[in-house]
């Protein structure tokens, strides 16, 4: 098997300082590897965003073993609202990836810029528009191109979908599977929605009180689940629909 | 359904005649300002001088142009120094936080305490009169008041999610600061400097109104003011138009404040 693109062995993380420090993870181990899509899944509260922040090494107070191959892990945001500069423009903001690893020249930008918008499904259009000027599920697609476009393969998605209706989700799950395929990306999916895990993930990991209590393909965890947490996740999610 | 915004739009406008006005003074004046013309001692606004002349001749008009350009020319000065000052302390206390930061608040607090004027009057007692005395004493007591705007808005801006993208993306902290966060802070930072642009005028024109700003022979509109005071009652032409003047100036930019403050409130 190839070597994994993130490792995670018995980590455990903590917010705050002296009296306020808490523990958020607690003994997480995991593997992802080149190519997959692993869903994390858990009630709210849980450490789901925790154990995201850990491996885009947003969170520093850790224990444990936490490797990660890929140059650059990036990350899709719940709100594309908030993720995109409001003063700035399309064009710019995809830019600035290709500015901040170093390519100088604007229009070997601009080109791979331009050559990047089919990928997505955004027009050429587009890039002079302020993200106000554009749907939600735009907006997402430029997210979602802004966090590609330096080329990294490992992308962290915390409810890149969460905050839009479900046709549109429909729309950029096909978006993200045909852009794992395509790429050769790997995701680590964050979501509460278990429907939405099943579309994306090949694996899932089921997340409660900052510990994985059982992990495994998405069929066998959906057919199969074991622990009585995944049960009541699980039965939750079925009296929704 | 878009309601005009009265405010901007008048104190555009106002503003834009003020400095007119002032630049105007600049370039071009009736008569010398100094010059006294001793056969129009005490006349009353007329066709030959608009505004009157003072108790030595000297014609008020040319005095006004003089003394809103010079009161202008520091004010602008003195929001150049606390501005700048006052943004890349704000900006750095309010992006990276930490305990450099809770000093230097500390510190902006303590000197906030003091009523500025009053500490500009200490500055000026030690330094002496002087146009560059006055900008320096006002242009560091307005960097606390500039800090804290520019770090509020920081401490808003830097943990959203585009500038935790912006970081992934391995985007240096300075570009952040100046090129991500900064132009978001734009609007609350211009009507902050509206506000500071009149305490400014008004510093200048009390401190030589007290006689401690600049040198008698430094123009100014609050040095008129004080050199007009004893004819108030006679020669209320001395004290009206360089009082206007500065109330004008004040009134205009005040209301583009309250115009772009409106805005924002309307943006959200
Ligand atoms: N910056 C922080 N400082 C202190 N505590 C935090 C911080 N971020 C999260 N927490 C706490 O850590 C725990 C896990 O939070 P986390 O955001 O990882 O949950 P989550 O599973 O992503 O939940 P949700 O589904 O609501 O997004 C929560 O109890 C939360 O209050
Ligand atoms: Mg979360």
């Amino acid at each position: 098997m190839a070597e994994p693109m993130v490792r995670i062995s018995h980590l455990n993380s903590w917010y705050g300082r002296g009296r306020n420090r808490k523990q958020v993870l607690r003994d997480v181990s995991l593997e992802l590897a080149p190519g997959e899509a692993l869903g994390v899944v858990g009630e709210s509260g849980s450490g789901k965003s925790t154990l995201a922040k850990c491996v885009l090494g947003m969170v520093t107070d850790i224990t444990g073993t936490l490797e990660v191959r890929s140059p650059r892990p990036q990350m899709v945001f719940q709100d594309p609202y908030g993720s995109l500069n409001p003063v700035k423009t399309v064009g710019w903001i995809l830019e600035e990836p290709l500015r901040a690893s170093g390519v100088r020249d604007r229009a070997e930008r601009r080109r791979r810029v331009l050559d990047f918008l089919p990928l997505v499904g955004l027009e050429e259009e587009h890039l002079a528009r302020k993200p106000a000027q554009l749907s939600g599920g735009q907006r997402q697609r430029v997210a979602i191109a802004a966090a590609l476009i330096q080329g990294g393969r490992l992308i962290v998605l915390d409810e890149p979908v969460s905050a839009l209706d479900v046709t549109l989700q429909a729309q950029i799950l096909r978006l993200l599977a045909g852009l794992r395929e395509k790429l050769g990306l790997s995701y680590l999916f964050i979501s509460h929605d278990l429907a939405v895990v099943y579309q994306l993930c090949t694996r899932v990991a089921v997340m409660t009180e900052g510990g994985i209590v059982e992990e495994g393909d998405v069929d066998q965890i959906y057919d199969h689940p074991r622990h009585p947490y995944t049960k009541k996740l699980l039965a939750a999610s079925l009296a929704l629909d | 359904m878009k309601r005009k915004n009265w405010y901007l739009t008048i104190g555009t406008v106002l503003t834009a005649c003020m400095l007119a006005f002032t630049a105007l003074g600049l370039f071009w004046t009736p008569c010398v300002p100094s010059a006294m013309d001793a056969a129009a001692r005490n006349a009353p606004p007329s066709a030959a001088h608009l505004f009157g002349c003072d108790a030595y001749g000297r014609d008020v008009l040319s005095r006004t142009l003089e003394g809103a350009g010079s009161t202008l020319t520091i004010a602008l000065a003195v929001l150049a120094v606390g501005a700048a000052c006052g943004l890349a302390v704000g900006a750095l206390c309010g992006y990276y936080g930490g305990p450099a930061d809770a000093l230097i608040m500390r510190l902006c607090d303590a000197a906030a305490a003091f009523p500025s004027v009053l500490l500009a009057l200490v500055v000026l007692a030690i330094t002496g009169p002087g146009k560059y005395n006055v900008i320096g004493a006002l242009g560091v007591l307005f960097i606390p008041s500039f800090a804290r705007l520019v770090r509020g808005e920081f401490l808003k801006y830097r943990d959203r999610d585009f500038v935790k993208s912006a970081r992934l993306m391995g985007v240096r902290d300075m570009r952040i600061i100046f090129v991500h966060i900064l132009p978001n802070t734009w609007p609350t930072l211009l009507s902050g400097l509206t506000i500071g642009f009149n305490n400014a005028v008004l510093a200048e024109a009390s401190m030589s109104y007290l006689g401690i700003g600049v040198r008698p022979t430094e123009p100014s509109l609050g040095y008129m003011l004080k050199d007009a005071q004893g004819t108030l009652f006679t020669l209320p032409w001395c004290t009206v138009f360089p009082a206007a003047a500065v109330v004008l100036l004040i009134l205009g930019v005040g209301l583009v404040g309250e115009g772009i403050r409106e805005r924002m409130g309307a943006a959200e």
